[in-house]
């Protein structure tokens, strides 16, 4: 039983990778840059939800709406003040900025709420489940973390499906100065990506803390990074590409560390990456495109 | 004053005109070099005199590993026009196989700077090898893949060296992987003890070889530009197609650039290793990477002396800043930052240059009242 007691395991760890990935994903494939910071504000949202929940007193699920607006708020503000003024310039440039912005989210929750680490207190708190007779559990937490999971992409690509906004955003992504020509407000498109891409950061980062119930300034770096991976995994600029590379990505990581060793899970992960770029450069779900001269 | 002036103009137009005697790469590569070495005789009469704080001269090494990683990462990132984010990588290889050179050949080969010119360039060797064998499948194909798979790297091979051991005795050598498992007799000897790295390696480096092998390097990075291959390496930045249709093999000069980038950047690990006494794998992760590239960004892509000037400025900022100590991180993001908006944003260089043109006028209306 314990083998799919670890891919369960895998799977809510995915899911979560996945929720962060969809953010990544969205802002590569509209602003076309690496947004380093990404990681930082899961852990901004974290504070938040802390913050309010253990020092307040509030209702959880009420202090994990107040973070999603917090990082909405926070992303939106990041793209005006550091990335814009960049726009037309070397995709470089920004990604320094991006790890300026990154390094300044850090230090200021270092200097704000401490380098120790807190202990945070899930705010799922539901009944786990029990399958095969108790054999099997499955935590509240995993069961959220997968289903709000396929909420969030159900309800993403219906947005950029159905929706004046999104089908902006999919111009946006095809061709930036096509789509000004059109009449899309290319500034208000991109700020609506990274409000979307920040806000599901601030749900993943209440998910990632409920399942590891510790938080610290740099709870939100190295998931930041895996969930970059997983886009790549999975093909970037695709939504269900960034959902099955997050899912794989959890399930590979879990795995590796059950059966082959914690400290070499990490290794096994990037390993896998190369393979899987070595044999399809694109990710499993990319779209070759063309070149034209 | 006026004298000391014009005194100090006639030295600097006789210095350009003598300079103006070699071709620009070479004048740009006679300065740079001029500017390390008058660094350098500062430094040392500053040294002499006693001028320098214990903690200064500590950093003096650093400035130089950093220095000569961020002259390879722009290789590869300013001419080559390929994003790295895995460089420390290759440091901690270099870093890595020659401390581990030293440790196994301290008693064969007794004279230390022998055994470390032995040393570098095993380090160089195999990061080279490194470099070479992510660059053949990497290289072929086009977009940010180097990027990703270099990252990728970075956190495998600190993932393996945290988990590989390396003891010796009397009987030869035990190498052990994911578990100490080197059974050793009672004269053996740890070497690399998994997490814990290697330590005790013999500090055989110091600021004198750290500037030699900065001039070493930038020697050997200012040649490749200006050489044929260098010309290829940048034709291929800046427009792929209309290079590969002129004849140039892409794959070939891609590989060339980025293996040398490698074994520069491991140049500068097998000085770390052997000047800072203790060697461990998470010093070299995805953070440390990060910084030498915000070091070839801020001192400009394709420009060797920007990297070294940028290295050394933000190398010593955090020193400089250790006064205001919680804040001093705070305000280096800050200032990171600003930097890049004012060097790089269209609005903010536009206005830079307006300024440029007023200051000019103002300035040349004095002299000619005068």
């Amino acid at each position: 039983m314990s083998f799919a007691s670890y891919l369960i395991d895998g799977i809510s760890l995915g899911s979560i990778y996945a929720i962060i990935a969809l953010g990544y994903t969205m802002v590569y494939g509209i602003a076309k840059m690496l947004n380093f910071a990404h990681g930082d504000v899961i852990m901004i949202g974290c504070y938040t939800v802390f913050i309010t929940t253990s020092g307040l007193g509030w209702n959880p699920i009420v202090s994990t709406l107040v973070s999603v607006v917090v990082c909405t708020v926070l992303g939106i503000v990041i793209e005006k003040v550091a990335y814009r003024p960049l726009r037309k310039t070397a995709s470089l440039a920004v990604l320094i900025t991006a790890i300026g912005v990154s390094y300044l989210l850090e230090n200021a929750a270092l200097l704000i709420f401490g380098a120790d680490s807190k202990s945070f207190t899930s705010v799922i708190d539901l009944p786990s489940l029990s399958l095969a007779g108790g054999k099997l559990k499955i935590s509240s937490v995993t069961i959220v973390a997968i289903a709000s999971c396929l909420i969030i992409m159900i309800g993403l690509m219906l947005f950029i499906k159905k929706t004046k906004a999104g089908q902006a955003m999919l111009a946006v992504s095809e061709d930036r100065d096509a789509a000004q020509l059109m009449g899309v407000n290319v500034n208000a498109t991109i700020s609506l990506t990274f409000a979307i891409g920040s806000g599901l950061a601030a749900i993943a980062g209440v998910l990632l803390c409920s399942q590891y119930h510790s938080l610290n300034p740099y709870t939100g770096a190295l998931p930041g990074i895996k969930a970059f991976t997983a886009a790549v995994f999975g093909g970037i600029g695709s939504i269900p590409g960034a959902f099955i590379g997050g899912i794989l990505l959890g399930i590979i990581e879990d795995l590796a560390s059950a059966y082959i060793s914690s400290q070499l899970s990490n290794a096994i992960v990037f390993g896998v990456l190369i393979l899987v770029l070595l044999i399809k450069p694109t990710g499993i779900l990319g779209k070759q495109i063309r070149e034209k001269v | 004053m006026n004298r000391m002036k014009k005194e100090f103009q006639k030295i600097a137009s006789g210095y350009q005109k003598k300079l103006s005697r070699f071709s620009k790469p070479s004048q740009n590569l006679i300065n740079t070099i001029g500017m390390v070495l008058l660094a350098f005789v500062i430094i040392q009469i500053l040294g002499a005199a006693g001028a320098l704080s214990f903690s200064f001269s500590n950093l003096l090494v650093g400035l130089c590993i950093y220095s000569i990683v961020a002259v390879g990462l722009n290789l590869c990132v300013g001419y080559l026009g390929e994003l790295s984010l895995g460089h420390a990588a290759f440091m901690s290889v270099g870093a890595f196989s020659s401390a581990l050179f030293s440790n196994m050949m301290q008693n064969v080969i007794p004279v230390a700077p022998i055994r470390f010119i032995f040393a570098l360039l095993v380090g160089i060797f195999f990061s080279a090898l490194f470099g070479f064998l992510i660059g053949i499948p990497v290289l072929r194909l086009n977009g940010d893949y180097l990027a990703i798979v270099t990252l990728a790297f970075g956190e495998i091979i600190k993932g393996l060296l945290n988990v590989f051991y390396v003891g010796m005795d009397k009987t030869g050598l035990h190498f052990a992987f994911i578990k100490d498992t080197t059974q050793m007799d009672s004269t053996g000897k740890m070497i690399l003890d998994g997490a814990q790295g290697i330590s005790g390696t013999q500090k055989v480096s110091n600021f004198t070889i750290g500037i030699i092998l900065l001039i070493l390097v930038l020697l050997v990075v200012t040649f490749l530009v200006n050489s044929r291959s260098g010309r290829a390496i940048m034709a291929i930045r800046d427009n792929r197609i209309a290079a590969e249709s002129v004849g140039i093999d892409i794959t070939k000069y891609k590989i060339i650039a980025f293996t040398i980038s490698a074994a520069i950047a491991g140049v500068a690990g097998v000085l770390y290793s052997h000047y800072y006494s203790s060697l461990t794998a998470n010093k070299f992760d995805y953070n440390t990477s990060i910084l030498i590239l915000v070091y070839v960004v801020l001192g400009g892509m394709a420009n060797f002396r920007g990297s070294i000037i940028a290295a050394v400025v933000l190398t010593l900022l955090p020193e400089m800043l250790r006064g205001l100590s919680d804040y001093r991180m705070l305000i280096y993001a800050i200032l990171l930052i600003i930097m890049m908006l004012l060097n790089w944003a269209p609005a903010a260089l536009e206005r830079r240059e307006i300024l440029v043109m007023k200051f000019k006028e103002k300035f040349s209306k004095k002299s000619k009242e005068v």
